[in-house]
């Protein structure tokens, strides 16, 4: 899963100079820096890929090791877009990294309205701030909710329940 | 703006203010898109914002709020509608009434017991929650399946969109006033749930489809069960049809209500009947096939208005399409393994265990621990009947998921609802949210 | 001067049977359903299952109007308040049923998100299991109800101290295996 494997009946990529992987179901994955991530799918959408199929966040802290391409540095954040073309029946998935101390990243509400909803929720989950959002706020917990629960520092909050058993596997 | 009516528009209620910004702030690129809404420019294109009169005092409009528990059966969503006397200008959608935490909770759950959790987010099709997980975990684990656990999972995947499409029409009547269609949709649906109960052993949330294929074969005299559903399905719709298409009072209040571009649908990620309904032709199972669509014959779909009745027509003739997918599936289905014979993956059959010291083993260890899936990560989606329903997967190797997105149709359809409801009258409201055909519980998940 | 003032002899006997007669014949359940137990609370509500029979099939969408809260689903920590609030806002005699496991206990989703039960919320009379609890189940929930109204008190006032022979503490039906659909009463 190296950057720049040229094969026979791969696309060419729409960015040139941007790192892409394959991924694990053979989708295509294309890895800009936070500074270009705006462009790249900007270009994405001109190229083609009229719908955001899906965005979200992951939080790799307590992950072991991911493949990624050389060059691109691992963050505590990752967002995910998934984005659709529906001329040419395909999907490109841009992997971001966000750090953790400075965890901003641009919004796509200006190229996809239907970005919003769904970045409201990687805020609301994650804490990771979109600049340009028009209304970033939380959209699944309640307005004043401290923390953002699907961190992987932040617990299940299970409330111990009283059998008389041994503690099961979770 | 007085201050009096700044201070409404932040209300704190019991739950915390929601502020609505008010329109002054608005910026002229959003105006521009609830200006040219789609009532008055066919195409959705481009306005510009000075050549309307977008000046309004705002003392003229008010805000009111609907929910999270009102009449429409669709759940607990609640909407802040600022109002200009019975004209809904815009709307905010309010959600989290239902937030269960399901993506933490998968976290905690080993991929055997992952489809306890995801079935219950979009509940009136589990089926198809349980199949785009388990086609995402095999995905990673690189498993290829047998062609009849394919077939039994698209003939239940079918059912279950027959199932879902009739809940639809029944809450859809009731929410437009024909209460003798909610009776009637309950009634077919109860022929379906009887089969799933057959099958499955539960009438909803069934936990059947599992990564590896399905939990078990299908009963025998499957076939004229499902013969009898289709039977009184194919004869009843006929009915539905008579009852409700060619009503003059549902024909007014669907008709040109709620309507939406292809444009706007596209721009707002909206999927299913909403984006089939202006006239665009994507649906999955046609064009980005998974199991075995490719090989049986139905067509997609498609409205010309993008209103409420397009998507009443659509749903309607879907359930058509589906009992023709399901004759054919009748016909073809082929014997052999319901699941993927990998002793990892998948649990030995019940007898087996009595027999086979290792058969007890893989039982336990699969049960227990679970079994472990390879690192990485995969994005895989099938077509819900509400749309495109994705399920973004990573795994750290270990027996239970790192992360556990699924992308909700419902959630991202919801986006659509403001541009459908713009200029629309309150009395609308409700019957244009029923058409989106939101389910709260994958909305929140 | 209420029911509360009468003494009870043999013409108030029947008066109170009459007025739990009344009572149990015509429980309007206010619409509650969250999430998977609302279809089939729907489903009870429909022709299959019918509790028109029991005179319960109009779902009142105003609290003001309905007796019976039945919380059909998962209750999040945002909807929490809300459930209180719709709950106060019936009028009494008033009672709530806690359909499902999520509702009883908090269900298979012990987390931050999920109320750990809903009677931390309202006080529950009648906890049905299962998820979600098939159609019969909820049915036979509802009967449960409709006995405990047959032989409860009339005057019972939620929250008041435990003090007449009246209260509910230790309630057991007096025909519990009896429960049959559609027995006459």
């Amino acid at each position: 899963m190296s950057a720049d494997t040229a094969e026979v009946d791969r696309p060419a990529p729409v960015v040139p100079g941007v790192a892409r992987t394959s991924g694990t179901d053979g989708g295509e994955i294309v890895h800009p820096g936070r500074d270009r991530y705006h462009d790249v799918v900007a270009a994405h959408r001109d190229a083609g890929f009229e719908m955001l199929a899906d965005l979200s966040a992951v939080d790799y802290l307590a992950h072991p090791g991911r493949h990624l391409p050389d060059g691109v540095a691992p963050a505590r954040f990752e967002v995910v877009a998934v984005l659709l073309s529906m001329a040419q029946r395909r999907r490109v998935r841009v992997r971001v990294q966000v750090p953790e101390d400075d965890p901003v990243v641009a919004s796509l509400w200006d190229l996809y309205r239907g970005a919003e909803a769904l970045e409201r929720e990687a805020y609301d989950m994650f804490g990771i701030v979109f600049s340009g959002h028009p209304d970033l706020s939380r959209i699944l917990m309640p307005e004043d909710w401290e923390g953002h629960p699907l961190r992987k520092d932040f617990g299940v909050g299970r409330v111990p329940v009283q059998f008389k058993e041994a503690p099961g596997p979770r | 703006m007085t201050p009096e009516s700044r201070s409404l528009l932040s209300q704190e209620t019991a739950e915390g203010s929601q502020e609505m910004a008010s329109r002054d702030a608005t910026a002229p690129a959003e105006l521009e898109r609830e200006v040219g809404a789609v009532l008055r420019l066919p195409e959705g294109g481009v306005v510009n914002a000075s050549d309307f009169d977008v000046e309004r005092t705002d003392d003229e409009t008010m805000i009111i709020n609907m929910g999270p528990q009102h009449p429409s059966t669709h759940g607990v969503l609640r909407l802040m509608m600022e109002l200009d006397g019975e004209t809904v200008l815009r709307t905010k959608p309010v959600i989290g009434y239902l937030h269960t935490g399901m993506e933490k909770t998968g976290e905690e759950l080993t991929y055997q017991q992952g489809a306890t959790n995801v079935t219950r987010m979009d509940y009136l099709s589990p089926l198809n929650n349980e199949l785009v997980f388990a086609l995402a975990t095999e995905r990673l684990l690189g498993i290829e399946l047998p062609p009849r656990a394919l077939w039994i999972r698209m003939l239940l995947s079918e059912l279950q969109r027959v199932s879902s499409h009739l809940m639809w029409m029944a809450t859809n009547g009731m929410d437009v006033g024909s209460t003798t269609m909610m009776i009637f949709g309950f009634r077919e649906r109860e022929l379906v749930l009887a089969f799933f109960e057959k099958t499955t052993g539960v009438r909803m949330n069934h936990n059947f489809i599992r990564p590896g294929g399905t939990a078990a074969d299908l009963p025998d005299g499957w076939e004229d069960d499902v013969e009898v559903i289709l039977d009184n399905v194919t004869v009843r719709l006929d009915d539905y049809d008579e009852l409700l298409t060619g009503q003059p009072i549902f024909r007014e209040r669907m008709e040109g209500v709620g309507a939406i571009s292809a444009e706007e649908a596209i721009a707002l990620s909206a999927t299913g009947p909403i984006l089939r309904s202006t006239g665009v032709p994507w649906d999955l199972r046609r064009t980005m096939p998974y199991l075995a669509y490719d090989e049986v014959d139905f067509d997609v779909i498609v409205g010309t208005y993008g209103d409420n009745f397009d998507r009443y027509a659509i749903r309607l003739n879907e359930i058509r399409e589906s009992v023709r997918i399901l004759r054919q599936v009748l016909e073809r289905v082929p014997a052999g393994d319901y699941r993927v014979q990998d002793k990892k993956v998948t649990p030995p059959p019940r007898a087996r265990i009595d027999e086979s010291m290792e058969a007890l083993i893989h039982h336990f260890k699969i049960f227990t621990e679970g079994y472990k899936v390879p690192e990485g990560e995969v994005y895989v989606a099938v077509e819900s009947p509400r749309g495109e329903l994705g399920c973004y997967l990573v795994s750290d190797g270990s027996s239970k998921p790192y992360r556990l997105h699924i992308r909700a149709p419902s959630f991202v359809n919801l986006q659509s609802l403001p541009v459908m409801m713009h200029g629309g009258l309150v009395a609308d409201a409700v019957a244009t949210i029923s058409s989106v055909d939101p389910v709260m519980g994958e909305v929140d998940r | 001067m209420g029911l509360e003032d009468l003494q009870h002899n043999f013409l108030t006997g029947r008066i109170e049977d009459l007025v739990k007669w009344a009572r149990r014949n015509s429980v309007w359940p206010v619409t509650f359903g969250l999430a998977c137990c609302a279809i089939e609370m729907m489903a009870v509500g429909a022709a299959d299952f019918d509790i028109s029979r029991f005179g319960m099939e109009v779902f009142r969408a105003s609290p003001r109007q309905a007796d019976l809260m039945i919380v059909a689903g998962r209750v999040s920590q945002k909807m929490a308040p809300v459930l209180r609030q719709v709950y106060d806002q019936m009028m009494e005699p008033k009672w709530v049923i806690s359909m499902g496991v999520c509702a009883s206990t908090g269900g298979m989703f012990n987390n931050y998100a999920i109320v750990q039960g809903v009677d931390q919320v309202v006080p529950v009379d009648v906890y049905a299991p299962g998820c979600p609890p098939s159609p019969e189940m909820l049915l036979h929930a509802i009967l449960t109800l409709h006995e405990k109204i047959r032989t409860g008190a009339i005057t019972r006032r939620r929250g008041a101290p435990a003090g007449g022979p009246e209260e509910l503490a230790g309630w057991v039906p007096e025909r519990p295996d009896a429960v049959r659909l559609g027995t006459p009463r």
